[in-house]
């Protein structure tokens, strides 16, 4: 199974995850300071941003784009609850 | 001949008080409210703290109070300006006791630009979709964002979760004045405003902080990061007395109210923590059991705690800082036990997220229990790999075995990096 290493900028840890693990999982299991709510890609408390590498997190789905839009997150913005990693290596930090 | 020192000035009815140089409160008093967001008791009431900053540019309002104060308000805010003036507004959070007015007030200063944090959209749609305003001039700012009144700026700092999203605070540098939203405040009513007047507040401020910013410790951590730098020779915040007389103390007392206690005591360890209620001593001969196994893991701190002797306060505490917590309770009418139910409704004040989780029991007819507090464990969002343990009648050497090993996998997974974690999951 591919995997994608996931570096959280705010506590400084990186982990290797398989492909389709969704960024909050990893972030959850690891302490980062993402704070979610609902963990639908409903009511956008996860926001975060990607520093680099969002290239390999899969595409938001209409559900996320239309949260990203309301909430008029910039650029490079994802919902953990909704962000699955494919592979490569991804930068987050909250946003 | 001695003079009895001048009484402490009071609030008047639609009058403002001057709290610095420019600035002004027109807030509300809420003397009779007992009980605030159904789960916080308070014992005179609140205020709804709103102020008014003039510069030679401009007047900003920042925040507003709860709706049903409204008309207060505005008596108070056309004490000090009138609504032409009002060029800014800042919702430095957009619960309803803070923005109950501003639908009205967007209404009476339409040319007012409304300034809200950059995590805030959503909300601020939410709040006037039910009203005949529509959000049309808005900018959302966040940390390093400021502006210019003339002479007064208002510098954003971005504080999520203190305790919303959308928290942040507004900072006057010419007047090292800090509009400090919900962090700093505290449900306490008192005519004489600023906390060298007011009686007695502390346990307010306390029991405000254990209430509203306890779930978000490592938040209130970070937004310290923010906010300890700056000079501060006032601090406003959105409910409470007005923090004038050594407003660092407040500052630094979130920080000892936000560092564990723990943290201290077990360095390096995992820590794991057993609770249990028995009636005939099965449900115990569990618990001791999965903590015998957990004991033989390395790195982990294993404690047992035995619910029966009632009081979950201290309980709490211990959890906020644990990696682990397992919960035994026998099943009875087909239920868990009260005690267990005291202690799990209330982990809501504690940041329990993401923390390991396991339940068991033993039970007579039929042990509903286990499930019933695993599934309390779940909608926590607590991280349950493993299936509970429920056991009929008086455990066998057999069964108790299998406790061990439960305890022995309770604590492996605590002690294994994540990484493993998600390799052995995938």
């Amino acid at each position: 199974m591919p995997k994608a290493k996931v570096t959280f900028e705010d506590i400084g840890v990186t982990i290797t995850v398989p492909a389709g693990t969704r960024l909050i999982e990893v972030s959850e299991r690891v302490g980062a300071a993402i704070t979610y709510g609902c963990r639908e890609g409903e009511c956008g408390t996860c926001l975060t941003q990607v520093v680099s590498g969002g290239e390999h997190l899969a595409d938001p789905s209409v559900l996320e784009d239309q949260v990203l839009k309301d909430m008029f997150a910039p650029r490079g913005h994802r919902l953990a609850c909704q962000a699955q990693v494919l592979d490569g290596d991804v930068v987050v930090k909250p946003a | 001949m001695s003079t009895s020192p001048a009484p402490a000035a009071r609030i008047q009815p639609g009058r403002a008080v001057e709290i610095a140089d420019g600035v002004h409160w027109v807030g509300v008093l809420d003397p009779a409210l007992r009980s605030f967001d159904i789960v916080l008791s308070t014992a005179n009431g609140t205020t709804y703290n709103s102020y008014v900053v003039r510069g030679e540019k401009g007047v900003a309002v920042i925040d507003t109070v709860k709706e049903a104060f409204a008309p207060e308000f505005f008596k108070r805010l056309e004490s000090v300006c009138s609504y032409d003036e009002i060029t800014t507004i800042v919702i430095n959070h957009l619960e309803p006791d803070h923005s109950g007015a501003l639908p009205e007030l967007m209404k009476r200063a339409p040319q007012a630009h409304v300034y809200l944090s950059s995590r805030a959209p959503m909300m601020f749609k939410a709040l006037l979709k039910s009203t005949d305003v529509t959000p049309s001039a808005f900018t959302l700012v966040k940390t390093g964002s400021s502006l210019d009144l003339g002479g007064r700026t208002l510098a954003f700092y971005q504080t999520p979760f203190l305790h919303w999203p959308d928290t942040q605070c507004t900072y006057v540098p010419e007047l090292a004045l800090l509009f400090s939203g919900d962090v700093f405040g505290c449900h306490f009513c008192d005519n004489r405003l600023f906390n060298d007047k007011v009686g007695d507040f502390r346990f307010s401020f306390e029991y405000y902080y254990a209430h509203i910013m306890r779930p978000f410790r490592q938040h209130v951590l970070t937004g310290l990061e923010l906010l300890e730098p700056l000079e501060l020779q006032l601090i406003a915040p959105a409910h409470g007395p007005v923090l004038r007389q050594n407003p660092r103390h407040y500052v630094q007392r979130y920080r000892e109210l936000a560092e564990g206690r723990l943290d201290d005591q077990v360095v390096g360890e995992k820590t794991l923590l057993i609770f249990y209620i028995s009636a005939y001593g099965a449900t115990r001969r569990m618990a001791e059991a999965i903590a015998q196994g957990a004991e033989e893991e390395e790195g982990v701190r294993v404690s047992l705690y035995d619910l029966e002797v009632g009081d979950v306060s201290p309980f709490i505490d211990l959890i906020e800082t644990a990696d682990g917590i397992a919960i035994g309770s026998p099943t009875i009418n087909g239920d868990a036990t009260k005690p267990v139910w005291d202690l799990l409704s209330s982990l809501h004040t504690i940041h329990v997220r993401g923390k390991l989780g396991a339940a068991f029991g033993s039970f007579g007819w039929s042990g509903e229990a286990v499930a019933m507090m695993e599934d309390r464990l779940k909608g926590l969002r607590l991280h349950l790999p493993f299936d509970g343990l429920r056991l009929k009648l008086v455990p066998t050497e057999e069964e108790l075995a299998q406790c061990q090993e439960l305890g022995r996998k309770l604590a492996r997974h605590l002690t294994t990096p994540p990484d493993a974690l998600f390799a052995e999951a995938a």
